[in-house]
């Protein structure tokens, strides 16, 4: 079992082994070891700006996500107030919008010659507003990611609040403490590896996109992979920058390993926090705080997308049967697969704590960017000169999706896996149960919930995932994401209401259920 | 759980027959009934032109749609074994870097030589031509009536001019359509007089190059903007779309070709060519000439708002016609490419976003 977790841990890290393939075989991809000429060029005139325009945005992130995600995660835990129930469940839903597909929407809207600048014009008689700030900006694209983005933190958050607030906040309180003291001075320190867990997730989000990031008109690093590539034709320099990119998000997500180490230590007593029943201005405040994120997170992309879907009138494109189909397809086969995989190497950790290794190893497909990780499979691919099977075959895309999403439904099996301690094996084993009979008694029921947490998380990501995809598919394979991305491409944005909206939905559902296993955990 | 576990099984080997399913009933035969297109066009009319193609000929396309640098990227990963018959793209440059990365394979046509103006295809040497325009598209000039007299804005040389300050909006400069642009000014006026053109530009931003075409569009009308560089083909949409709120914004635009005294406007194309390596060369060819027939340039005229390529196609398309005639730059498309990085490299050093 060793091998073979360590062969297939391998395996899926090919990719990388394409990346630094310029490098091992230097005389395939060109003469020289380092893109120079290319690099110089972006050093001397315009990386610097995208340096400075990268760390403003993920600090302008980070800062957004954790105030809507521990805000929300806060309120939702330790409150009682009129919609909390509601609020619950709705503040995931944001996750089954795609970046992108926020980015086109808040654009279209707030811009110059959107419908809302453009009415108070005219209200106000004036010939522009001065007051009114430029969606296409580093400020936009902040305000659009943490919108999209703090589902991450606030899931995780919620979670460590539940499991670890409850009685330190009675003990506290009868020690003088106010509610407000006993957040920031026990449970935000307490909850801080759930809390940078999920940041970092988000953060590793916007490092790796390029599709809204560009349509913000900010340039970010992406930018510089994307011009050395595109603009100068240069992929050894792309690749370069792309390793460059890297080793940062590298940090980030050692960052994150760690905090999820320490998050294993915290023990998970049974004792949870009895909400307070809030009244007068705070219940007041808690509503619309949560109101508001939910407002502007989901239910104004998904009426912004219903009204473009009505002016456009339902007429629905033929392809549209196939471009669903083959998402679907996609998405259910990857997760599928991922669950199985996930399985088999959290097992193969359990029994071999030695392959703790592969399991980390496995968590960096999450860190690579799509478009990066793609270059990865072709560049690799191309050496061996087994590139045509891509388009003969699917099992090359999902490969590459199994490799970006393996990790977080990874995760989820491990952290389910880790609730079952030796302990109970031991009991059960003394009961006279044989190892499968532990397994199938013991281990499933426990781990249910978790497998299915998994799969969903995967589901959910496969239907949004783009560059990937647009660089990977085979012959005849348009998902509903590339049908979006191409109608945007065209300009074309009332008629990506449809295929976007389908996205939505059908990644609401998945998200639902799993909003479900969760407040049922 | 033994059945869940027995269902989640059997999932999973459903999903690994599906896929490779999936995988055996995959293109990659040789067969004279089907043709693999690399295409970076993927305009819903272009699904009636390829329908048209199978029902005259019986042979099936099987198609991937991306950008034209998805595609290239694809196609140099696959090497000889690509399993490309023809390839499409919608970029002078890009048709030209596809030529010298040893993309196409050169063809002789008689048909396609009579059809496509010399200009508009890679230079023929012995062995053939690589590549053929079949449709083009201009990058004129949008101004706002009520802020803007379209003689100061004839020539894209005098969007630099002081007196434009603060009026200009364009797309960001490494877009395809801006590099090509300016690859065809590098060509017409030399590096230097296009740096300084393009310091001009920045100078009279009226905000950060940003957006597509259609928000350039957007912006002239509302007044963000003053003038805009368009793409001929977003304009003739909206000159033709029935939508109110369309056609006030057209209501509070003019349009100029720029350039008509002296060079011309610029024109840019979408051709393409066959694959080095098609499995189906035959079928490749026979569907470049079906581009360049009387009824698929009539698609690309009054389907997709393009001009065809071929002279004396007549075009039944009112937003076409409302443009009217024009003169247009005549640069071989093939040195556009030739000046794309040179084109990036000097936006970069006068910080053209």
């Amino acid at each position: 079992m060793n091998r073979i977790a360590a062969l297939l841990a391998l395996l899926l890290f090919l990719p990388l082994f394409g990346l630094a393939m310029p490098f091992l075989f230097p005389g395939v991809e060109g003469s020289a070891l380092l893109a120079i000429d290319t690099i110089s060029h972006l050093g001397n005139f315009v990386l610097g700006g995208y340096v400075i325009s990268t760390l403003i945005l993920i600090i302008g992130v980070g800062l957004g996500v954790f105030i809507l995600g521990v805000g929300n995660a806060w309120i939702i835990a330790s409150y009682e107030f009129p919609g909390k129930k509601i609020f619950e469940w709705a503040l995931i839903l944001p996750l089954a919008v795609p970046t992108y597909v926020t980015a086109y929407l808040f654009v279209d809207l707030l811009q110059f010659s959107g419908p809302i600048q453009s009415t108070l014009r005219t209200m106000l008689g004036a010939e522009s507003l001065w007051f009114f700030p430029d969606p296409r900006s580093l400020g936009g694209a902040i305000w659009a990611f943490s919108f999209c983005l703090f589902p991450y933190v606030y899931l995780i958050t919620r979670t460590a609040f539940l499991e670890r607030s409850g009685r330190l906040i009675e003990v506290s309180e009868t020690l003088g403490y106010s509610h407000l003291q006993a957040l920031t001075k026990l449970v935000l320190p307490m909850a801080r590896p759930a809390i940078f867990a999920g940041m970092a997730l988000a953060l590793m989000e916007v490092l790796a996109d390029f599709g809204a990031v560009s349509y913000f008109g900010v340039q970010t690093f992406a930018t510089g992979i994307f011009k050395a590539w595109l603009s100068f034709g240069d992929r050894l320099a792309a690749i370069q920058l792309a390793l460059g990119l890297l080793s940062f998000v590298l940090l980030i997500f050692f960052f994150e390993q760690h905090s999820r180490s320490q998050l294993r230590y915290a023990s998970s007593s049974e004792s949870r926090l009895t909400p307070k029943i809030l009244s007068g201005g705070s219940r007041f405040f808690a509503f619309t705080f949560c109101g508001l994120t939910l407002l502007f997170g989901f239910l104004m992309p998904a009426a912004a997308l219903l009204q473009l879907l009505y002016k456009q009138g339902l007429s629905i494109d033929i392809r549209y049967f196939s471009w669903l189909g083959n998402s679907l397809f996609a998405a259910a086969g990857t997760a599928l697969l991922s669950v199985v995989l996930a399985l088999f190497f959290a097992y193969a950790v359990r029994l071999s704590p030695r392959l703790a290794w592969v399991n980390r190893l496995l968590g960096f497909g999450y860190a690579l960017p799509g478009a990066v990780l793609a270059i990865g499979v072709l560049s690799f691919l191309e050496t061996f000169q087994l590139a045509w099977w891509i388009s003969s075959s699917i099992l090359v895309l999902v490969y590459a999706y199994v490799v970006r999403f393996l990790s977080s439904s990874l995760q989820s099996v491990e952290t389910g896996l880790s609730r079952i301690t030796p302990s109970m094996d031991g009991s059960a084993a003394l009961l006279g149960l044989s190892k499968i009979q532990i397994l199938r008694k013991v281990h499933v029921p426990l781990l249910k919930r978790s497998l299915i947490t998994a799969g969903l998380f995967v589901f959910v990501d496969v239907m949004k995932e783009l560059p990937a995809t647009l660089l990977l598919r085979p012959f005849n394979f348009d998902t509903l994401a590339v049908a979006t991305y191409q109608l945007a491409a065209d300009e074309r944005l009332a008629e990506l209401a449809l295929p976007s909206l389908t996205i939505v939905l059908v990644g609401l559902f998945p998200v639902l259920l799993l909003s479900r296993v969760i407040s049922k955990s | 759980m033994q059945i869940v576990f027995k269902n989640l099984s059997l999932c999973l080997l459903l999903t690994i027959a599906g896929l490779a399913t999936n995988a055996a009933a995959q293109p990659h035969k040789d067969s004279d009934k089907e043709l693999n297109l690399y295409s970076a066009r993927h305009y819903q009319t272009d699904e009636a032109l390829y329908g048209d193609f199978t029902k005259k000929t019986g042979i099936k396309i099987n198609r991937i749609e991306a950008d034209d640098n998805a595609l290239a990227e694809r196609l140099k990963s696959e090497g000889a074994n690509s399993p490309a018959d023809v390839i499409l793209m919608v970029d002078a440059a890009r048709l030209w870097r596809a030529q010298i990365d040893g993309f196409f394979k050169p063809i002789h046509s008689k048909y396609l030589e009579s059809r496509i103006p010399a200009n508009l295809r890679a230079k023929p040497d012995p062995e053939g031509t690589t590549w053929f325009g079949f449709s083009t598209r201009a990058r004129l000039v949008v101004y706002n009536k009520a802020k803007v007299n379209p003689q100061d804005v004839d020539t894209y040389e005098k969007l630099a001019e002081p007196i434009n300050k603060g009026k200009v909006c364009t797309r960001s400069g490494a877009h395809p359509y801006m590099l090509s642009l300016i690859g065809a000014m590098i060509e017409r006026r030399g590096e230097a007089a296009t740096e300084e053109w393009a310091k001009g530009m920045v100078a009279n931003m009226a905000r950060p190059p940003r957006g597509g075409d259609t928000d350039q569009i957007k912006a002239v009308a509302s007044g963000e903007c003053g003038v805009a560089l368009t793409n001929s083909y977003y304009l003739v949409r909206l000159l033709r779309s029935t939508k109110p709120e369309d056609q006030a914004l057209v209501s509070k635009i003019g349009f100029v070709w720029p350039n008509q005294q002296t060079t011309g406007a610029h024109i840019n194309i979408a051709g393409g060519g066959v694959a080095k390596n098609a499995p189906h060369a035959l079928a490749a060819t026979q569907f470049l000439e079906y581009l360049a027939s009387d009824s698929a340039q009539e698609y690309f005229a009054n389907g997709n708002n393009e001009w065809p390529a071929v002279k004396s196609v007549k075009i039944d398309n009112e937003g076409l016609k409302m443009l009217g005639t024009f003169k247009a730059e005549n640069i071989s498309v093939a040195s556009i490419g030739k000046n794309q990085i040179a084109a990036q490299r000097l936006l970069d050093r006068v910080a053209y976003k």
